[in-house]
């Protein structure tokens, strides 16, 4: 058994911002199922807000102002004194990180640049090219080597072991070995990120498989407003590679197949930087009423930005439109589509990254605090994932400094005892009828085309019944070979795959109630926000026949909700 | 390439590297026979074999999009990124696809980066400062200085420079190119502080002076890097440095 006061699992942007905070400290130890630099916030291009006021154009720009955008953004449904606490600690995050070696894009007087980004009323995002997630998990990850900040790379968490309201352990599988290892923990903290691969078009990582939320739910952790899943109104069609807000924010436009820049009619004040869910609506109603191309997309067009910009402020949006497209977008429109792109759900938590278990924790995007309600803003995401980081690993110290028990072990052998019993059960099904491949990919169309952009009751429904269904036939899974346990990708699949299952069953049929269109969930049959009956966090808790809703208040102290108009 | 525009399947034959050390005496390369649509990435075969052939065939993989440097392998000998390598762009209809050279191998087409990474903390990857409190907010650094960086912090770590690299076949102990193109991020960076004493470090064989200039990290690098420029500049820097510290002029 393996013994660390402080456990991370996952090494993307908050995971290793929490350890490098408890590292100096504690015995800390960061978890995950690929190298630290493989996560996927290296993909985040367009950057990181914070209301610095360093450009013409924002010198009044305020945290508060940042707090009123993020909650408007959020169509009301974000907590308003935790989306306060992120704006006001991000110029202090973006600072940090400058100190740690961040290679911020500078204005000309030396100060970091920042860029105009969707529904934010002052240029206030951070970004250095469009490359930022890159260089923030760069730094983060040379800062963790600086502190010698232990990580055990490529191991899958696989349960939680909890007992009593507290925290005790973690089991997890060393991919190289396929070996089961006991972690003994008075602390664990879950930073595994979002749950994109559950949806047939998603700019997502192919890891991003939601597993730390399904650890959670599946020990009895209550799960946060799951049915507001981002559509991202621009990924590369055929691939739905992310093509960042920024190129927007840089200017882009947004073209149908009439020539016409058609967000005119949908938000005509701030045309194509209005909030991703606005934009990504408008996009698939001109490809449902046939503005788009070949039925499918419609243009993203960057050429009268000219070669110079594109080369300087784009670069990485020109390497993927040119290696995965054929395409140069100094010479052709993009051709883009709506796809999934982030799940403002997750674990429930507090402002301190806490959960309703003493001792676990989580940040970042498999967490729900809630800062982004409904409708999450581009460029807050980079920095919910290092400010909440950040205070978890200030709030670990409280915690242990108050007497947190020891770890027992009978719990985590138990946990463990579990765990082999489920391996052994999967290992010894020689003649399944079913494979995960066909399973996954069922769920993938399934969750996008019947639990997408656009939802309604009937086929909502229709979508539920689906997942149980995949559900059951999930019994039959057996792998191909499992011969040997060393690096066996059928054997981590076939178990991640069970989490994914129980995760787009919390998202239908935490969609079907909410009866009313509110940010990313929109309901044909209920096209109006009904403050009234749902201005509420959906909670969701594991029983055997499928989740437990409950529902808790929104935390509104500063803002009255409003009509969102832009 | 994608948008998909309706060309036909085209055929291809894969022969891939086998290689599992609990069960195998010695390596064995597993023939696949695939139709797939054109503007298919080595990457997605390799995914499409794995669902529908054999589950249990390894390899390592991430973002897709050429961004998290997971997926570097040998593709028809040459070491590339699978993700942004198109089937349709190589030249026949055989693809023989292996691991990375210069390492172990874990399984398959996994093998073991430890001494990659090891050669990366050698060179003390962060930002060097001399220990004073940071101002409140920002240093000062102008778009000019920021932009010589700019070529360096492209790089991904995804290693197909060391195994591409003639000298780590021989000698496992030099630093390779990826760590000393950081190196070179950092020394190029106006914020780092370590100054050249540092370069005492790299002076060695393992360190720099092992780079026979055979440019073949420039060839691999995925994001034209060119880390065998930063070999030359370090090796340029060095020999100024033992001339003055010779001449007691620092």
């Amino acid at each position: 058994m393996l013994k660390h006061d402080v456990l991370v699992i996952g090494a993307g942007l908050a995971g290793l911002r929490a350890a490098v905070g408890t590292s100096t400290r504690y015995d800390t130890a960061v978890l995950s199922k690929v190298h630290p630099v493989r996560s996927h916030s290296i993909a985040a291009q367009g950057g990181m807000n914070a209301a610095l006021a360093n450009v013409e154009g924002s010198k009044d720009d305020t945290p508060e102002k940042h707090t009123f955008d993020t909650v408007k953004g959020s169509d009301y449904l974000a907590d308003q004194p935790a989306a306060r606490k992120m704006c006001e600690q991000a110029p202090l995050l973006v600072y940090e990180l400058e100190h740690w070696g961040c290679p911020w894009s500078r204005l000309e007087n030396g100060k970091i640049a920042q860029r105009p980004f969707g529904g934010a009323g002052y240029p206030r995002c951070c970004y250095s090219s469009d490359r930022t997630g890159h260089v923030m998990l760069h730094t983060l990850y040379e800062r963790a080597v600086e502190l010698g900040v232990n990580v055990y790379e490529e191991w899958l968490a696989l349960s939680l072991a909890i007992d009593n309201g507290r925290i005790h352990g973690v089991i997890a599988m060393e991919m190289a070995t396929g070996r089961l290892e006991m972690f003994a923990a008075k602390t664990v903290v879950i930073a595994t990120g979002g749950y994109g691969r559950l949806f047939a078009r998603s700019s997502n990582a192919l890891i991003n498989t939601g597993s730390g939320i399904a650890l959670a739910y599946e020990a009895g952790l209550p799960i946060e407003d799951m049915e507001f899943v981002q559509f991202h109104p621009t990924t590369l069609y055929g691939t739905n590679i992310l093509m960042t807000e920024g190129a927007r924010g840089e200017g882009g436009y947004l073209v149908n197949n009439r020539g016409e820049r058609f967000m005119q009619k949908y938000a005509p004040s701030v045309m194509e930087l209005a909030p991703r869910d606005i934009v990504s609506r408008s996009i698939q109603i001109e490809i449902n009423e046939g503005r788009g191309f070949n039925h499918e997309y419609v243009h993203l067009d960057l050429r009268h930005l000219g070669a110079q910009k594109i080369i300087e402020r784009l670069p990485g949006i020109r390497d993927i439109t040119i290696d995965f497209a054929g395409i140069d977008p100094i010479h052709d429109p993009i051709p883009i589509q709506p796809g999934q792109h982030y799940s403002m759900g997750g674990i429930a938590t507090d402002v301190t990254g806490a959960t309703n278990v003493k001792g676990l924790y989580s940040a970042g995007e498999c967490a729900c605090v809630s800062v982004h309600g409904a409708n999450r803003l581009g460029g807050n995401s980079l920095l919910d994932t290092t400010v909440f980081g950040k205070l978890v690993a200030e709030a670990i110290p409280q915690y242990l400094g108050s007497g947190a028990g020891e770890p027992n072990t009978k719990i985590i052998e138990a946990a463990l005892k579990r765990e082999q019993e489920l391996i052994a059960g999967i290992l010894s099904r020689t003649h399944g009828t079913e494979t995960v491949g066909t399973i996954l990919s069922e769920m993938k169309e399934t969750m996008f085309n019947q639990c997408g952009i656009f939802r309604d009751r009937k086929t909502l429904e229709k979508c539920f019944g689906k997942i149980k269904e995949l559900k059951e036939r999930y019994k039959n899974v057996a792998i191909q070979n499992s011969s040997s346990q060393r690096y066996n990708p059928g054997l981590m699949n076939t178990l991640e795959l069970r989490g994914m299952l129980e995760l787009a069953e919390i998202i239908v049929a935490g969609a079907i109630p909410r009866e009313e269109s509110r940010g990313s969930h929109s309901r044909t049959d209920f096209p109006v926000r009904d403050d009234q009956n749902w201005l509420k966090h959906t909670m969701a808790v594991y029983a055997a026949d499928g989740p437990a809703f409950s529902y808790t208040d929104v935390e509104i102290t500063d803002y009255e909700p409003k009509e969102r108009k832009y | 390439m994608s948008p998909k525009n309706g060309n036909t399947d085209l055929q291809y034959i894969f022969k891939i590297f086998r290689f599992d050390p609990d069960q195998d005496r010695e390596p064995r390369y597993d023939t696949f026979h695939k139709q797939l649509p054109y503007g298919t990435t080595v990457l997605e075969a390799l995914l499409n074999i794995q669902e529908t052939d054999d589950d249990s065939l390894a390899f390592r993989f991430s973002c897709r999009s050429a961004v998290c440097g997971s997926c570097g392998m040998l593709v028809n000998g040459t070491p590339v990124l699978a993700c942004r390598t198109q089937l349709a762009k190589l030249i026949g209809s055989q693809v023989l696809v292996e691991p990375l050279p210069n390492m172990e191998i874990i399984k398959d087409l996994v093998v073991n980066m430890t001494p990659f990474w090891e050669s990366y903390r050698r060179i003390e990857p962060w930002l060097h400062t001399n220990g004073d409190n940071p101002p409140k907010q920002e240093r000062l650094q102008s778009p000019a200085q920021e932009k010589k960086l700019d070529p360096y912090i492209n790089c991904i770590l995804c290693a197909c420079c060391y195994g591409a690299c003639p000298v780590l076949g021989f000698d496992e102990e030099y630093l390779g190119p990826a760590a000393i193109a950081k190196l070179f991020r950092f020394m190029t960076d106006s914020r780092d502080q370590r100054g050249l004493k540092f370069l005492e470090k790299v002076d060695r064989r393992t360190g720099v002076w092992n780079c026979r200039t055979i440019f073949r990290c420039i060839d691999a690098c995925p994001k034209d890097i060119r880390p065998t420029d930063t070999i030359l500049a370090l090796k340029r820097k060095l020999t100024l440095y033992r001339f003055k510290k010779f001449f007691r002029l620092i």
